[in-house]
């Protein structure tokens, strides 16, 4: 079967654009293809700088022809409703019609035949079309046909288009289009400067070895990998290793039709440069790899370079040129490195903080020296929960953004954190807190580290708890797809954080605080109702009011507005089910059933996410024992009871049922191991021994199972109806000492 | 090309060798050469020549030299790379032609940078000047990993689409003279092409005015004056611009006074350049100005589309 060949030669495509416009080019066809009834064998596209290409083999010579048919009304059928099924089938007599005969009588089918079309003809009218709509990021109109409306838009102006068809025996023909004035045809143009010269090319083997000898490689994957091992090889050559860098190949091998790989050098005493900032200035600027010393591990005064061309001179002149920008480049980087260790060393802490107060941080949540300033409080909070000095969590706190007024990390946000602790050592800070400006931003994403000192742990979870609760504050919360602020990648962090290093960590009590730290100031008022109306919540078993009163002492008026602090009981109920979903997520990735931490989320003042997980765990595996399935079983039956009793009597059944009216032994025998349960799993839940709690609540079960064989629970006298089923009530209040039994399935 | 030309004309030996070589360059491809325009500028974009000859349907192709300020960029004459007054060499050609990036590498093998030596490559950036209300795609080009030119396809300009898209390409002189004289350091170039006492450098001519303008521009430019100029240069703008209305036309179809009212969206932009670099523009005050420049901008796009080289019939 046929094969189709497609090429769209144009000056240069951005480096970043190239993989997903191959793809997209591949995509695009191959489904046009398909619905149009060409299945294919496989296809395969690539990019080079100057050229998108795609091969597909084995595009049937025909589209199959169609055969439909259509049924139409009885035989006999009002004139009107013949005229309308001629009409819509496309017949000129009713003569052409079937006759066909079904329960009702007969009535007319026609039978409409389509021959399919050639291919050819099919691919000529589905590649304009892909042209018209191709999904650039960013397109552009060139040229006199510019002066017009509605004139082709592409990456960069499009010079050529290929497009050959036909079977691998035989000579393909030309697909006959054109689109934005350019006639497909079958020549194409090799390396820009090596190899200019028009060239004629037949199907794709023909295509990729033409193209070859012609400088110009048009694997993306194949011109990468001769990059890496010529980079690799240039490296070994002197006794260096190559600092590989994925992102960076890919852009090289974007950059280049044929790639050759030099070696250039720098002035020894740049090493003096961190080698951060040494890399980021080669890379980013310039685009070249670093190497290193396999001796010491620190970089070497070489750097690896890619051209697009033999040079005539070996490439000489293309090193030498090379080694001058990047020779002023580490100049440069050299000179923002020194003007910040001055500055460090010059201007006070506090007089380079200072600068904050004019940065905004968001235009509804003041500055960045506002946010530092509640981080550090914050931090100094929670510091006691992670086992950190406070003294330290405030510095590292205080400290933790400097960097981002440094000369190295405006050139190089990437650098940012790294820097900070760079610097803070070269000030000789405390290792703990140099250490928290790098990684008090961690953990950034699923697969990124969690840091481990608690300096660093104290700020990060204060970074991110301030973070989210303001951000709610001003209900700039996470919709659907959209999470601008990156809020549950936040959220996750907080989770990561308390979770794998085992932070027994109060949410609520982190999360008061950040609510009442208002621009630069503690509202003690709204502490004091906060505190007030969340632990009548069951919230806050810490005296958190205390602790901060000491901190600082500000007038505030005498009464907060009933509705303010409503609205912020509210936000931050809100800010703790979204941990609750999130952590759900986090869980259910893990394989954990997310109606136990639903179960677990229902009791009253869960906030501590180490306990909450625990408690699932032993709860699951509880509920995979025979004593866990039967008693859930009982609950839920007494539940159910319950509900259908309360809504007929219009009436709940809580308090203590009364001792003299237990008429059957089972009934008593109950109550008394209701009451054994509650008290042995209660405390087991105070020890935080969630295992001992649910063997407490096991015993329940054959009580539970005989109560429900051999007592009725409506039975004839009202006052021990009424009775039972506070009997029933007490069970369900019993399990609420490990789980809201009604929150899990089955 | 070169070998027609005495020694210290050569691109490679001189400075001003150089801008001759291009001007001869593309005049012989039928641009206009033109003389700097008059007035302060941020870059050669600026320049009506190019700003407002994008706008309309006219070809127009044109070549000039641009001495181009930016106050910012002053370095006390310390920093060998870095001016806060530079000459930029512009071409605008409208409607781009096809083999523009052909013309423009026998520009550069014009002023002796041969491509069998040398690896020169686009690298994608995409221009735009909030000012102007301006975009446009096409790239950085680079010379053996150094930038030497900026190559931009226009697409909107003072917020109109282009129609026919022009295509402009701008050579920082200074930085080409260094590749192209193997200097590091821009002071250090030859200037007129002579050797020994005829001899004269960028330094000579230019070093003691980078170390004036550098103290001006951080540290005594007149901010009180420099903001009256800024509302003056605006209102002025403002007036021109609705002065300027044929009213025997009537309705707003005909602009008699489209350049000098750009002329005054010229200077409140580089008013509002000096005002930057003093640092006296906050971080939300600095998107205001440049707000109302590109208001400017778009209004005196709008009058220009009005006029007769601006296409009108």
């Amino acid at each position: 079967m046929p094969d189709l060949l497609l090429e769209f030669f144009s000056e240069e495509i951005p480096a970043r654009m190239q993989a997903r416009a191959a793809e997209d080019l591949r995509k695009m066809v191959t489904d046009k293809l398909v619905a149009a009834g060409l299945t294919y064998e496989g296809a395969k596209a690539f990019a080079t700088p100057r050229r998108l290409a795609l091969t597909v083999q084995g595009v049937p010579v025909r589209q199959p022809d169609i055969k439909d048919e259509r049924k139409g009304p009885k035989v006999g059928a009002p004139e009107q409703a013949i005229a309308g099924f001629l009409r819509a089938a496309g017949l000129t007599s009713i003569d052409q019609a079937k006759v066909q005969a079904d329960k009702k009588g007969d009535f007319y089918v026609a039978v409409i035949e389509k021959a399919g079309r050639p291919a050819i003809e099919v691919i000529a009218e589905i590649v304009p079309d892909v042209v018209k709509a191709f999904p650039w990021p960013k397109s552009m109109r060139w040229g006199a046909a510019s002066a017009q409306p509605g004139s082709l838009n592409w990456v960069r102006p499009l010079h050529s288009i290929v497009a050959t068809f036909g079977p691998e025996t035989e000579e393909p023909d030309i697909v006959k289009f054109e689109v934005g004035g350019i006639a497909a045809g079958d020549t194409t143009h090799g390396h820009r400067f090596m190899a200019p010269a028009p060239i004629k090319v037949k199907r794709f083997d023909d295509y990729v070895s033409k193209l070859n000898a012609a400088k110009v490689v048009l694997d993306p994957a194949r011109r990468a990998e001769t990059i890496r091992a010529d980079a690799k090889n240039l490296a070994f050559a002197q006794g260096f290793e190559l600092v590989e860098d994925e992102g960076l190949l890919a852009e090289a091998a974007g950059l280049v039709e044929w790639p050759v790989v030099l070696m250039g050098s720098f002035d020894e005493a740049f090493l003096k440069i961190p080698d951060e900032v040494i890399r980021a200035t080669i890379r980013n600027n310039q685009k070249c790899f670093v190497v290193r010393d396999p001796k010491t591990g620190r970089l070497a005064n070489k750097f690896i370079l890619t051209a697009n061309i033999e040079a005539s001179d070996g490439g000489k002149a293309i090193a030498a040129g090379n080694e001058r920008v990047i020779r002023a480049r580490l100049s440069d980087a050299k000179f923002f490195y020194e003007t910040d260790l001055k500055n460090w060393r010059e201007v006070g802490l506090e007089e380079r903080l200072n600068k904050f107060k004019s940065i905004v941080y968001h235009e509804r949540l003041g500055t960045e020296w506002e946010r530092i300033w509640r981080i550090e409080q914050l931090a100094a909070e929670i510091a006691p929960v992670v086992g950190a000095d406070k003294k330290k969590a405030r510095r590292a706190a205080r400290l933790c953004r400097a960097d981002r007024l440094t000369e190295v990390v405006a050139e190089f946000p990437e650098l940012q954190g790294l820097m900070g602790r760079h610097y803070a050592l070269v000030q000789d800070e405390d290792a703990s807190i140099a250490a928290a400006s790098e990684d008090h931003y961690k953990p950034l994403g699923p697969n990124d580290r969690v840091p481990s000192d608690p300096v660093s742990l104290a700020v990060a979870l204060a970074d991110k708890i301030d973070t989210l609760v303001k951000f709610w504050t001003i209900n700039e919360k996470p919709t659907g797809s959209k999470d601008p602020y990156a809020l549950r990648r936040t959220a996750l962090g907080v989770i990561r954080l308390v979770l794998e290093r085992e932070i027994r960590l109060d949410l609520m009590s982190a999360l008061i605080p950040a609510r009442v730290m208002i621009g630069d100031e503690l509202k003690h008022q709204m502490l004091d109702s906060l505190v007030e109306r969340l632990r009548e919540k069951g919230y806050t078993k810490k005296s958190i009011r205390e602790i901060l009163k000491e901190e600082e002492k500000r007038a505030f008026p005498d009464k907060l507005p009933q509705a303010e602090i409503d609205s912020a009981v509210a936000e931050l109920e809100d800010l703790l089910s979204f941990f609750a979903d999130r952590l759900k997520v986090q869980l259910r990735e893990q394989g954990a059933r997310h109606d136990l931490v639903d179960a677990v989320f229902a009791l009253e003042g869960q906030d501590d996410l180490l306990l909450i997980v625990r408690r699932v765990e032993a709860l699951g595996k509880f509920l995979d024992t025979d004593d866990g399935k039967n008693l859930l079983a009982g609950t839920k039956r007494a539940a159910n009871i319950l509900r259908i009793e309360e809504k007929k009597d219009n009436k709940s059944y809580t308090g203590a049922p009364d001792a003299k009216l237990l008429t059957q032994a089972e009934e008593r025998e109950l109550a008394r191991a209701v009451g054994v349960a509650k008290a042995e799993a209660s405390a087991a839940v105070a020890k935080e021994d969630f295992a001992s709690a649910m063997t407490a609540m096991a015993k329940l079960r054959p009580h539970v199972d005989a109560f429900f064989d051999k007592v009725t629970v409506n039975a004839e006298d009202k006052a021990v109806r009424e009775n039972r089923l506070k009997l029933l009530n007490e069970i369900r209040e019993a399990t609420r000492a490990v789980a809201d039994f009604s929150k899990i399935e089955g | 090309m070169t070998d027609d030309l005495p020694a210290h004309m050569r691109p490679e030996r001189s400075f001003q060798g150089l801008i001759l070589t291009l001007q001869r360059f593309w005049a012989d491809r039928g641009c206009v050469i033109l003389q700097p325009y008059d007035m302060e500028v941020g870059a050669g974009t600026f320049h009506p020549a190019t700003t407002l000859r994008a706008l309309g349907p006219r070809p127009w192709n044109a070549a000039y030299v641009q001495p181009s300020r930016r106050p910012k960029d002053g370095r006390y004459g310390e920093n060998p790379n870095r001016l806060q007054h530079y000459y930029q060499f512009q071409v605008i050609l409208k409607p781009s032609p096809p083999d523009l990036q052909d013309l423009y590498l026998k520009s550069l093998e014009a002023i002796g940078v041969d491509s069998k030596l040398h690896d020169i490559r686009f690298v994608e950036d995409d221009w735009e000047s909030p000012t102007l209300g301006a975009w446009g795609l096409g790239w950085e080009c680079w010379c053996d990993g150094m930038e030497v030119s900026q190559f931009t396809y226009f697409q909107q300009v003072a917020g109109f689409e282009c129609a026919p898209v022009a295509g402009e390409l701008t050579y920082g002189l200074e930085r080409l003279a260094m590749y192209v004289q193997g200097v590091d350091n821009v002071y250090n170039l030859n200037f007129n092409g002579r050797e020994g006492a005829e001899k004269v450098s960028y330094g000579d001519v230019f070093l003691q005015a980078e170390q004036e303008y550098s103290r001006h521009n951080f540290e005594h430019s007149d901010t009180g004056m420099l903001f009256e100029q800024f509302k003056m240069a605006e209102a002025a703008c403002r007036k021109y611009l609705e002065a300027g209305w044929d009213k025997a036309a009537g309705d707003k179809t005909k602009h008699l006074m489209a350049l000098p009212a750009y002329d005054q969206c010229i200077k409140a932009s580089h008013v509002f350049n000096l005002l930057d670099a003093r640092g006296v523009i906050s971080v939300t005050e600095r998107q205001s100005y440049i707000l109302r420049v590109r208001e400017l901008a778009k209004a005196c796009g709008n009058a220009w589309l009005h006029t007769e080289a601006g296409g009108m019939q």
